[in-house]
């Protein structure tokens, strides 16, 4: 059983490379597609090659108002990656312990990731239009509306990101030794001492892991988006505006640039995990190198 | 790769020494559950803001009465009576409503039984066949990547594949197997479920392969050792100590084809009614109370499938 490889492992590792394939290989047609020639379609062949459509789109003269959606959605994303963060590290630090209405945190974040998307979203945004409309009945009759990129827009997306945080830091948490935090108090560390200088340098690399997830699901977001973000779009929301309209390449142009942005901050983020991995394994111990 | 891992357990001395030069008891400490209540609050408020009243809002509003461009809070039935409408008139035939769930759970079915084969056999690859512990986090990662980038984009990727003039009919037509392209291969229930799967196998994959790196290679070893052959060792062994991450895997795949309507849309040409594509067209019309009805039946049936795939496995162990 130890020598050589059975034949299910080839049978299986040419099941693998297929499902790759399936994978990727959609996505590369269209970042291939995005460089049509001017008189290209939207299928293949390639009708020449071109920075046409991709041009187009910077220039502002093609479909959407790109560099304004381009903004929001960024601005939205950096919020988003920011509040998860903070948010999914402090809750892990409590799922630590026992404390009262833990389970019903947990729940919650389950919930809120496996009930469907549409229905937490019209959700907010009946709930703003409520809110919108007791404050135009009470205090102001000229008042627009509360819901927005950063008010409801960002609570939709938080609903999304918050629990892939908190099941991440439950991850984290499984594989931490204890043992570590109860040596620097031991050593006079004050909590928040031992959760700068000893917790977080551990498991400061999934916690990038945890902004990643924040930053792209949110870049990306778009069913809890439909309803709930207001008077202005994202740029995933405009793409989808163009799925039925559009007959140009310029919509592969707009998916490869949305693409490009989402593949700098992967290759950021685990280019920065890879790094911080490294560090540790050169300089996180001095285990017998006869100091001390 | 493999001493990292191993030092992640241990602390730096030095930093723990270096914190320890601003040592000083402070003379109240507060008390570990108002912590825990500083630590955890901020996340709950965020779940109570925007999921749990929001939900609270979807039943209420669900029973106010609505006109062609206002919500009117009174107590009303209507969305629910114009959901149902025609359902008892019509019989023996099905009613809009019943012929739009019938259609989502025949896509949930194919979606969910095509994205466990495929899952699974990704998943179990990667657990048992890739032996160093660096190609299974490379091969994961791929696997992972695609999760990270637009969902939107992925979709319209089978376009150029699909089209009447795509690379399948043209390749096919060139080939002579098939005189005129197909007209089936975009904007029909195939390309849902094709694009449904591309999607979200993923969410199959993932807790799977929890569960599987997590069975002991020696019960394999002593399966193999009393004499079971690959299939009994897969069915008797295998498969009931992976179904944790088959069941986790299931909810969520379940979940997400039940209240898609971006996929539907986009992939089905706006021409597939779906349980979620009623709510949105429901908004779009103003029509509040009945989307919000609509979302109360979509929630009932989701949560009633979900309890019963919980029965099977306690979710919270597994994590």
């Amino acid at each position: 059983m130890t020598e050589g490889r059975p034949r299910s492992f080839y049978v299986l590792a040419i099941f693998f490379a297929a499902y790759v394939l399936f994978l990727y290989g959609p996505m590369i047609a269209i970042y291939i597609l995005s460089f049509q020639g001017p008189q290209g379609g939207l299928t293949f062949p390639m009708n020449g090659v071109s920075t046409y459509w991709l041009s187009k789109l910077f220039q502002g003269t093609g479909i959407v108002d790109l560099g304004a959606a381009f903004r929001r959605s960024l601005l939205l994303g950096l919020v988003v990656m920011a509040v998860t963060v903070v948010l999914s590290v402090a809750a892990g630090m409590a799922f630590r312990r026992k404390f009262k209405a833990q389970s019903i945190l947990f729940y919650s974040a389950i919930a809120s990731l496996i009930v469907p998307s549409i229905i937490t979203s019209l959700g907010i945004s009946l709930e703003f239009r409520i809110i919108d409309d007791l404050i135009k009945g009470y205090f102001n009759e000229n008042f627009e509306t509360s819901m927005g990129l950063l008010t409801s827009g960002l609570g939709a997306h938080l609903t999304w990101t918050l629990p892939f945080g908190l099941l991440i830091m439950f991850a984290i948490f499984n594989r931490f030794d204890p043992r570590l935090e109860e040596a620097a108090r031991d050593l006079g560390a004050t909590p928040w001492q031992a959760f700068r200088h000893v917790v977080l340098p551990i498991i400061l690399p999934s916690v990038i892991g945890i902004g990643l997830f924040g930053f792209t699901l949110s870049w990306d977001e778009l069913a809890r988006s439909s309803q709930a973000i207001g008077a202005v779009n994202t740029l995933p929301l405009d793409l989808q505006g163009l799925t039925t309209t559009v007959t140009n390449p310029d919509i592969y142009a707009l998916g490869t640039v949305i693409s490009a942005v989402s593949f700098a901050v992967i290759t950021l983020a685990l280019g920065t995990i890879h790094m911080l991995n490294k560090r540790q394994a050169a300089k996180g111990s001095d285990a017998g190198k006869g100091l001390v | 790769m493999d001493t990292s891992e191993d030092i992640l357990q241990q602390a730096s001395p030095d930093l723990v020494r270096g914190s320890g030069t601003a040592r000083r008891t402070k003379p109240a400490r507060l008390s570990p559950s108002f912590v825990s209540w500083l630590q955890a609050g901020p996340m709950m408020l965020v779940f109570l803001a925007f999921f749990l009243i929001p939900l609270v809002f979807v039943v209420i509003v669900s029973f106010w009465d609505y006109n062609e461009y206002q919500l009117l809070p009174a107590f009303s039935g209507r969305g629910y009576t114009d959901t149902f409408e025609g359902c008892i008139a019509q019989l023996p035939d099905l009613c809009t409503i019943g012929r739009t769930y019938v259609m989502t759970l025949k896509l949930c079915f194919l979606v969910w039984a095509i994205t466990l084969f495929v899952g699974f056999w990704v998943a179990y690859f990667l657990a048992f066949h890739v032996k160093s512990k660096t190609w299974q986090m490379g091969l994961s990662l791929l696997c992972t990547i695609p999760f990270w980038t637009s969902n939107v984009i992925r979709m319209i990727a089978w376009i150029p594949l699909l089209g009447r003039n795509g690379l399948v009919n043209s390749g096919l037509v060139k080939t002579g197997l098939i005189n005129q392209p197909l007209e089936w291969l975009l904007f029909s229930e195939f390309s849902v479920v094709l694009a449904l799967v591309h999607l979200f196998t993923f969410f199959m994959v993932v807790p799977i392969f929890n569960s599987m790196v997590r069975i002991d290679k020696a019960l394999i070893e002593a399966a193999y050792d009393a004499g079971a052959s690959g299939s009994q060792t897969l069915v008797n062994v295998v498969i009931p100590l992976a179904k944790p991450g088959i069941v986790i895997g299931s909810i969520f795949v379940i979940t997400i084809v039940m209240g898609d309507f971006i996929t539907i849309g986009v992939m089905g040409g706006q021409q597939i009614a779906a349980a979620g594509k009623i709510i949105e067209t429901r908004v779009n019309a103003l029509q509040f109370p009945a989307a919000a009805a609509n979302a109360v039946i979509l929630l009932a049936i989701t949560f009633l499938i979900i309890t019963m795939m919980s029965r099977i496995v306690d979710i919270r162990k597994e994590l």
